[in-house]
């Protein structure tokens, strides 16, 4: 007797309520604590924005009445990394019909490691029903996260010094799941390498792209030499990790 | 619609729009070309790659670099949660534990 799919979706999203709602109560309460606009609009951001550390970046960017241009490019910097998760679900996500937008609008990095670190069964129509109903749970964590320390920030009279750190320890957190999943840790050092370099020699806005482009220069270099991996898989589709 | 609201809603906006966009690209662009051995190789390094940058830029910028410190006030915290995420593997709790050590350092003692 094969599992309801809202059960499958409900234990594999499981790990992700436990991050999203201490990470989105602290995007609340950050929310509240700094900007005088009503509590419930953090959730509402969660609803229509639905970005982690865009949103935290955001109330960084409020706070400051920064302008709208300058916000639209800070905001596609940061998340420039999205654009390389979809590489690997382009074939996961193919033909998913009315379920495809939603898909993509909440590929968000805890989604992203959920959907391809999961076994998939040969029936697509079913393992996309299942992507979507975990990305909906995920959005779902992350509302009420937004909405509960927005709500509670509110209230509390509380030091909220330093919660911003959550974002950096959410990286290393990222930094150690993906060194696992690949077990190959060049990566790793690269993009180490990369950032302390443009730490040091680039100004502080342009850090991160130049440290992401850097990246890029070095993977197509090596493509050549790696190249022979990936023939056999052609018509597979995404590399399965080992 | 005060200016407030106003700014506050295009700010919103302006950012879903962002978001959305950078993550619709690959789809939008790519869409016919998933299978390429090019972009396997990307797909499957990039991510890794990009973790690690943002660990390498934001960690030095969240720490107080100046003697006596020499950015300890960061790299404990960061310490703490790696140890624990490779211990535990419970990614609350590597989180947990890092903010709340990071803050308290932050709070206590002054720069």
């Amino acid at each position: 007797m094969p599992q309801h799919n809202w059960l499958i979706a409900l234990k594999t999203s499981l790990p992700v309520l436990f991050g999203y709602l201490p990470l989105g109560a602290s995007f609340g309460v950050l929310f509240s604590t700094q900007l005088d606009y009503a509590w419930w609009i953090a959730p509402l951001m969660g609803v229509i924005i639905y970005a982690g550390s865009g949103q935290l970046l955001a109330v960084t960017l409020l706070v400051t009445f920064t302008g709208l241009t300058q916000v639209f490019i800070a905001m596609l910097l940061l998340n420039a990394r999205h654009v390389f998760y979809g590489l690997s679900l382009l074939e996961a996500f193919k033909g998913a019909g009315w379920r495809k937008p939603y898909l993509i609008f909440g590929l968000t990095d805890e989604t992203y490691s959920l959907l391809t670190c999961r076994a998939r069964s040969e029936d697509k129509k079913r393992e996309q029903q299942i992507d979507f109903l975990i990305t909906l749970f995920n959005q779902g964590y992350w509302i009420v996260g937004c909405g509960l320390g927005a709500w509670l920030g509110r209230a509390l009279t509380f030091d909220a010094t330093g919660i911003e750190f959550a974002l950096v320890a959410l990286f290393i957190v990222l930094c150690i799941e993906q060194y696992k999943a690949l077990q190959s840790s060049f990566p790793i050092w690269l993009g180490f390498a990369a950032g302390l370099f443009s730490l040091l020699v680039f100004p502080e806005s342009q850090q991160l792209l130049i440290a992401m482009l850097l990246i890029c220069v070095v993977l197509f270099w090596q493509y050549p030499a790696n190249k022979h991996r990936y023939k056999n898989r052609l018509a597979r589709g995404p590399v399965d990790e080992q | 619609m005060s200016n407030e609201t106003l700014y506050l809603l295009s700010f919103i906006l302006v950012t879903a729009a962002a978001t959305f966009l950078t993550r619709l690209m690959p789809f939008a662009f790519l869409g016919k070309h998933s299978s390429h051995p090019l972009a396997q190789h990307l797909g499957r390094y990039l991510p890794a790659g990009i973790m690690a940058v943002l660990v390498a830029i934001f960690l030095p910028r969240s720490a107080h670099w100046q003697v006596p410190v020499f950015g300890l006030d960061a790299l404990v915290p960061a310490a703490l949660v790696i140890v624990l995420h490779l211990w535990r593997r419970n990614a609350l709790l590597s989180m947990l534990a890092g903010t709340s050590c990071y803050m308290l350092i932050q709070q206590q003692l002054s720069f």
